[in-house]
């Protein structure tokens, strides 16, 4: 437990009669890229919650970035990034607006928001478009803006929430060389997605079906475990025992 | 037909499962008569009034009396000096000091001219406004009386040490203008944010991708906002005749139908609206200062026009709220019959159709 | 027999400085399940609007069951149906009133067509008393495409119906499409995702407003040969970086646990490879030529057009 970012035990949420996650355990390594899947309605969305804080949980213990979950939450949403595809950045502001206003959040002084505005900039290749709006930029683009200011603040851990939804195949991949890299700095980061492709490429998954944890492995030992020869294979087998399908 | 009754009843649904939006829609207007209401007859009533009577005759006696048994006033003390009036005035012991001056019968009979001395509590200026107001009344009521019997043209003076303020409202002003400004609101600003609402969701896109007319659509949305609005005016009423016991003088028929005209007049303003803007807030923000500021302004219920700037108004001829508000005092107020308002009548019924024409004709049958 | 034809069709937006689409030219077959593949702002949306009458085209002409999209719009109107991308029922009227209200604004009635939305529906049915706005994300999806088919369209647009939608979800989906387009309803779907070109008889890729490729996906894949090969070894991070270092290589990337590398044709790829990667010091090399998949031919498509 020394080494880990995130810790849960038993954790559970119920809403009224309806337990939403169900005894969840687990944990995740520092600069660990952890993949949390399952199907609509599983469960993701309220665990997330949980750990960004936002939610408190019905019983069982979580720990974020060393917080507790019950008591510290402020504590956590200093030391987490967040993104998602809903919202990511402010459409009606520039690039650089954006970049310095999230920046500002997260409390970093004037001069150190000037050098890393400055340095994103230039390491994203966006000197042309640094005062262009954001909502005039394409999708994928927003998503690599949106994801270098969710770890301006060098954050312990990164939640991805369907990052890479409807972006075409070649920035997907980019904006999977920067999670690489990200996690190569020691960053870990926690990310579903629908794409399966992209959960091979995560160090770990866990397959939530019905508030529960189903499976977590590496990739390849859940290929192993399920006989199956890619994810996609993997996750139908989970997913379609589910008994609070979706209908 | 069939369809169309459908879509109302499916607008009815809408509009009762928000409940929020329908507390407002109905608890607005009881709200505003309450405030109106209890803000004017709780404050001026048996307002504490001292009097300092240089005089002590007859006649100021009687006007003591007089002032003491209307039900606006108490007299509460007699001063002897004038220097006991800011200290009255700074306990709040009373609102008003009345100065009779020395020999006031006297010089009543005499000379036919004599002069009172009314002192507001300006710390309060709209108040006071009022007070001296009835207080000057009722000398004057005493005056016409004493002409009337002695054929002789007596004449007490008020002087009063407060600007006399033209706007000054009695309760049959605000009634006529909760309820122009209450249709304002919901008919203009609930219409237009609801089928604003319908672009913004995209359930209009798939409406526009179906055989229905989408005028059909937006009309069939106004629908339960005229029965609300009508609802709303026969509760204005009600608290108007049970709670404020305003009288309807003229005919009440009269009365509710040039209100259906108003509402389908800021109804038509609520489609015009949302044929032309696309999200829900700039519909609200539109609504709010494009119709329901100019109905403050220029119906003539908070600012008389009269003593506005010719260019102003001229522009007040052009806000439907003006003509309904004088229509409501022409019937409810004076008890005029619809020959005295024809001529508002006929510009609400232009102004709706200009409106209508205009909604109609902008109103898009496709996304862009 | 073309259901759908659309000829140079061009949608700028902005006074002509964003560009949706251009010169865009298709025919969808009667009774064919066609796919628009293409990421967020291929124009997928735009031509939808133009095909659903919803939009008016800068220039060029389109035709839906022989109507023209622009001036034949009510006719069209009556016989097309239509998902847009975002969820667009009334989240405040239940299952069982949406779909109620849907078939009125058609002018018929849920009994009459319920044979065409039975096995749809039947799935949501023990919920219909729910407000749309409660149900989750599948259910919402068949609701939206039940109200969708409740006046039997002849074409159905469906305008990403998958997106954010889980892998189990949207094969039972697709499955339900392969239903509908056995009862002759022609079909456009558009999808982010490449993978589901494998459920569409055509598919069109399209990308920043312009088709890069228009057949069947095997078609698509026989024109577009390529010296391609799967590579993975111990060390995937290292691997892909290596990869990138030496120019016989053109392109490599990620797909799942592997790296698909494209080398120059002429090239023997398993050879050069190991001997590349070995020299490098990897371990647990695993290296295989392979055809390309979708959205290997999607990837080479961009980069030619870029």
């Amino acid at each position: 437990m020394a080494d880990s970012v995130i810790y849960t035990n038993q954790l559970t949420r119920k809403f009224g009669d309806f337990v939403a996650v169900n005894a969840i355990s687990f944990e995740v390594k520092r600069g660990e890229i952890f993949g949390f899947l399952g199907a609509n309605g599983a469960g993701k969305t309220t665990a997330m919650r949980i750990l960004c804080g936002l939610l408190t949980p019905t019983s069982g213990e979580a720990r974020v970035a060393g917080f507790d979950v019950y008591r510290q939450n402020e504590e956590i949403k200093k030391h987490i990034g967040y993104m998602s595809q809903k919202f990511s950045l402010y459409e009606n502001l520039t690039v650089r607006e954006n970049i310095q206003f999230f920046g500002g959040i997260y409390g970093l002084s004037r001069q150190e928001l000037k050098n890393k505005t400055e340095v994103l900039i230039e390491r994203l290749g966006l000197h042309d478009e640094a005062d262009k709006l954001v909502g005039s930029l394409p999708l994928g683009w927003k998503q690599k803006i949106s994801f270098s200011v969710a770890i301006l603040h060098r954050p312990k851990i990164v939640f991805l929430d369907e990052p890479t939804g409807g972006v075409d195949p070649i920035t997907r991949r980019q904006f999977w060389d920067m999670i690489y890299e990200a996690a190569h700095d020691g960053i870990t980061v926690f990310v579903t997605t629908h794409y399966m492709d992209e959960a091979e490429y995560c160090d770990r998954v866990s397959i939530m079906v019905d508030g529960a944890i189903a499976a977590l492995d590496t990739p390849a030992g859940l290929k192993h475990q399920f006989k199956a020869a890619n994810m996609d294979e993997v996750f139908l087998q989970l997913a379609r025992g589910a008994k609070r399908s979706d209908a | 037909m069939k369809t169309f009754l459908s879509f109302i009843r499916k607008e009815f649904w809408h509009v009762l499962r928000d409940t929020r939006s329908l507390v407002i829609l109905l608890g607005l207007p009881v709200a505003m008569m309450i405030l109106f209401g209890f803000a004017l007859s709780s404050e001026v009533k048996n307002s504490n009034v001292a009097i300092l009577d240089y005089s002590k005759d007859e006649t100021t006696r009687l006007l003591i009396e007089r002032l003491d048994q209307s039900q606006y006033f108490s007299v509460k003390k007699h001063l002897q000096s004038e220097a006991d009036i800011e200290r009255v005035f700074r306990k709040g012991e009373a609102r008003l000091v009345v100065i009779f001056p020395a020999h006031f019968r006297a010089d009543l009979l005499h000379s036919n001219y004599v002069q009172v001395r009314l002192i507001g509590d300006a710390s309060d200026p709209n108040t006071s406004n009022i007070v001296i107001n009835y207080a000057s009344s009722i000398f004057r009521d005493y005056q016409n009386e004493l002409t009337e019997n002695k054929k002789l043209p007596y004449s007490i003076e008020t002087e009063t040490r407060m600007l006399y303020n033209p706007q000054l409202k009695s309760s049959y002003n605000f009634v006529p203008g909760v309820m122009t400004l209450i249709l304002m609101l919901l008919g203009a600003m609930m219409t237009s944010v609801s089928i604003v609402k319908e672009k913004e969701t995209g359930t209009m896109e798939i409406l526009l991708v179906s055989p229905m007319r989408p005028l059909l659509v937006v009309l069939s949305k106004a629908v339960p906002y005229l029965v609300l609005c009508f609802i709303d005016v026969i509760i204005i009423l009600i608290l108007a005749v049970f709670l404020l016991d305003m009288p309807i003088r003229g005919s009440l028929f009269l009365l509710l139908a040039e209100s259906l005209l108003f509402i389908l007049t800021t109804l038509s303003l609520g489609l015009l609206v949302s044929a032309l803007v696309d999200s829900q807030q700039t519909a609200m923000f539109l609504s709010l200062v494009g119709f329901l500021m100019p109905a403050l302004v220029f119906s003539g219920f908070m600012f008389p026009i009269e003593n506005m700037p010719l260019p102003l108004q001229i522009i007040s001829n052009f806000i439907p709220t003006k003509w309904y508000y004088s229509i409501v005092r022409a019937i409810m107020v004076k008890g005029l019959g619809f020959s005295y308002v024809i001529k508002q009548t006929l510009i609400l019924v232009a102004m709706t159709v200009v409106y209508l024409t205009i909604a109609i004709r902008k109103f898009k049958i496709r996304l862009a | 027999m073309s259901t759908v034809r659309v000829e140079n069709i061009k949608k700028t937006y902005d006074k002509g400085t964003v560009i949706a689409l251009e010169e865009v030219s298709f025919e969808v077959k009667s009774g064919e399940l066609f796919g628009l593949i293409g990421p967020d702002g291929a124009g997928k949306t735009s031509l939808f609007r133009i095909l659903t009458t919803l939009l008016l085209p800068d220039s060029g002409h389109a035709e839906v069951a022989g109507l023209d999209v622009v001036k034949d719009l009510w006719q069209i109107r009556r016989i097309v149906g239509y998902m847009p991308g975002k969820f667009s029922l009334y989240q405040d009227l239940s299952i069982e009133e949406n779909l109620n209200f849907f078939a009125t604004v058609f002018n018929t009635t849920v009994q009459k067509n319920f044979h065409l939305i039975e096995e749809i529906y039947v799935q949501i049915e023990p919920f219909k008393k729910r407000l749309a706005g409660k149900l989750s994300g599948g259910m919402k999806q068949k609701l939206a495409l039940c109200c969708a088919l409740i006046h039997e369209p002849k074409v159905l647009f469906l305008d990403e119906p998958t997106t954010g939608v889980d892998p189990v979800s949207r094969k039972e989906f697709w499955d339900m499409l392969d239903r509908l387009k056995a009862r002759g309803i022609t079909i456009i779907v558009s999808t982010p995702y490449m993978d589901e070109a494998s459920r569409c008889d055509r598919i069109a890729l399209l990308q920043k407003g312009k088709i890069l490729e228009l057949d069947s996906l095997e078609k698509i894949i026989a024109r577009h040969p390529q010296n391609l090969y799967a590579v993975d070894a111990d060390n995937a991070y290292q691997l892909m970086k290596d990869l990138r270092l030496t120019p016989e290589i053109e392109s490599t990337f990620a797909f799942g646990e592997e790296q698909h590398v494209t080398l120059q044709s002429l090239l023997d790829g398993e050879q050069f490879l190991h001997q590349y990667l070995s020299n490098l010091g990897h371990t647990g090399l695993k290296i295989r030529k392979i055809t390309p998949n979708i959205e290997d031919i999607f990837i080479k498509l961009m980069l030619e057009n870029q």
